[in-house]
């Protein structure tokens, strides 16, 4: 039994590592320019959220399905429960992301345009105030996702580097 | 105490001791502090210069007052619908499905350009025209168009700027003449632009108007060709005779009566840009000259109110193209989607107070 992630797993890690962090980036981005800078980012924003969404499914669908390493045994205990509930929260929020942002547009009427002339269907009921509070929760658990993604760094750099205990090579590339 | 455990080969070396766990800590802080700073690098909290939509939506409102529920900007308004039939002409310019020659379900918005909900009509010399073009493909089109030739100012940090000097002084509620003046002199284009504007012949109701999107797109069409356009909706019916000034909101009950008589027509003229016109200043007129291509019939035959129509909780967002109308390199459109999207996000969270504009449906041909 290896103390490695599977290279399915490590494959969907670090390409959405990628794509996560430059849509987080895209998005605070985007949010703050009136330029033309604006509709390029946009038009990356919605296409990219539905891969994100897409590969999400597909990695959880993995996860279940392939138990990860087991940490070291000597972490302490609120250690390991910090690490498994960080976990559980990286994965809801890459797959609520998404799913909040496509649902915003829905309650604007908004039309979900992956590219010129390809939609997605509306997921809820055109409603301002259900707009208004999906925008708002879609800003909150932006910064949430990248707050915890910087925890998750500094915890895997820690393992790679002060405790060298084998965690950071189990997703290594 | 790990030593005591067994190591397999990826379990790595073993803790790092003495004053090298300081180091390693102090690079990890700094790998956090470089992501969190670009992060809000990128976000705009470090240059408070940069123009956002949050900046432009705050100036409309300290130019309007608050009022919350409402457009920041154009927010006296009306709910129209009908439909869009192409001629068939649109299809040489661009292969978008709107012009076809489908009959096309178009709902939208008559308003003034006024950031007041409140303001008596005839204190708004420019009205606006916004539609959602809404073919059967899903490919939709939004667009917003003022009966003004040109638009004041040729980007988003001139209309900000344009704002500020426009700014009411609470004494007299009329902006400060010096400042109008100084913003003119540094501007010409703008002053240039008045002009024009002022030259124009007034439109003597929402119905006999004429909208001039005043921004410039690239339409493609099927064979991949590329012409950069501006568009109007040109009125069929005609009339230079005011409306009896009945009241605070007369254009807008001129306009239920009209619809009242029978449907009200429009013609979308599309504006081919010659090769030397410029596409990226909308203060500029393109020569009288250029090729003008009718594609089209608007017929509007229903009016309503904002609080009970379609109209009132969307966003003419001019970003909102299907296949074959892409943006040009006129800077407006990304500005306004982005400047709109901060608008609805804020009057969409806040109750909703009723329109100075009151009438439910009213349908072409229903009495009168």
């Amino acid at each position: 039994m290896s103390g490695h992630f599977t290279g399915t797993a490590r494959l969907l890690h670090w390409l959405m590592a990628v794509l996560i962090l430059t849509m987080l980036f895209i998005g605070v981005g985007m949010v703050s320019t009136v330029s033309t800078r604006y509709q390029l980012l946009v038009g990356i924003h919605r296409p990219l959220g539905i891969a994100i969404l897409v590969l999400a499914l597909i990695r959880l669908g993995w996860r279940l399905g392939h138990p990860p390493p087991p940490l070291p045994a000597d972490l302490p205990t609120v250690q390991q429960a910090l690490a498994k509930l960080s976990h559980y929260l990286l994965y809801l929020l890459m797959l609520v992301l998404p799913l909040v942002g496509w649902g915003m547009l829905s309650a604007q009427d908004y039309p979900v345009q992956l590219w010129p002339g390809v939609h997605l269907p509306p997921i809820l009921p055109a409603s301002p105030m259900l707009y208004a509070t999906l925008r708002s929760a879609h800003t909150v658990l932006a910064y949430l996702f990248f707050a915890t993604i910087l925890a998750h760094v500094a915890a895997a750099l820690m393992h790679g580097l002060v405790r060298r205990d084998g965690v950071f090579s189990s997703m290594a590339p | 105490m790990s030593h005591h455990l067994p190591h397999g080969p990826q379990d790595g070396p073993g803790p790092v001791r003495g004053p090298a766990v300081v180091v390693r800590l102090a690079a990890i802080g700094a790998v956090v502090l470089i992501a969190a700073g670009g992060f809000a690098y990128t976000g705009g909290w470090l240059s408070p210069g940069r123009l956002s939509p949050d900046r432009v939506v705050d100036a409309l409102e300290a130019n309007n007052g608050q009022h919350p529920g409402f457009r920041r900007n154009h927010a006296k308004g009306i709910c129209i619908a009908g439909t869009f039939k192409g001629n068939g002409a649109g299809s040489a310019l661009s292969k978008a499905s709107v012009f076809a020659g489908a009959d096309v379900p178009v709902i939208g918005r008559l308003a003034l350009a006024a950031g007041r909900p409140d303001v008596p009509d005839a204190s708004s010399p420019v009205w606006s025209m916004a539609l959602r073009f809404l073919p059967a493909a899903g490919d939709e089109w939004r667009t917003g168009m003022n009966n003004i030739p040109v638009f004041p100012v040729r980007d988003a940090e001139e209309f900000a700027g344009f704002l500020v000097a426009m700014r009411p002084e609470p004494a007299t509620g009329k902006p400060d003449p010096a400042a109008v003046q100084a913003f003119l002199a540094a501007h010409p284009a703008t002053a240039a632009a008045l002009q024009t504007i002022k030259a124009a012949p007034p439109a003597a109701s929402f119905a006999t108007a004429t909208y001039n999107g005043l921004n410039a797109f690239r339409f493609v069409n099927a064979e991949g060709e590329a012409a950069a356009v501006r568009w109007s909706m040109v009125p069929e019916q005609a009339g230079t005779e005011q409306p009896a000034l009945s009241g605070p909101n007369y254009l807008f009950d001129e306009l239920i009566g009209a619809v009242r008589q029978g449907p009200l027509h429009w013609q979308l003229v599309v504006t081919v840009a010659g090769p030397a016109d410029v596409t990226a200043d909308p203060t500029v007129a393109w020569p009288a000259d250029r090729q003008r291509v009718a594609v089209g019939t608007l017929t509007i035959d229903t009016v309503e109110g904002e609080d009970t129509g379609s109209c009132r909780d969307v966003t003419f967002d001019p970003l909102v193209l299907p296949a074959g109308i892409e943006p040009a390199d006129d800077p407006f459109p990304a500005a306004r989607s982005a400047a709109y999207a901060e608008g609805l996000r804020r009057r969409d969270g806040e109750v909703k107070q009723p329109s100075a504009v009151q009438v439910s449906a009213v349908r072409a041909g229903e009495g009168g």
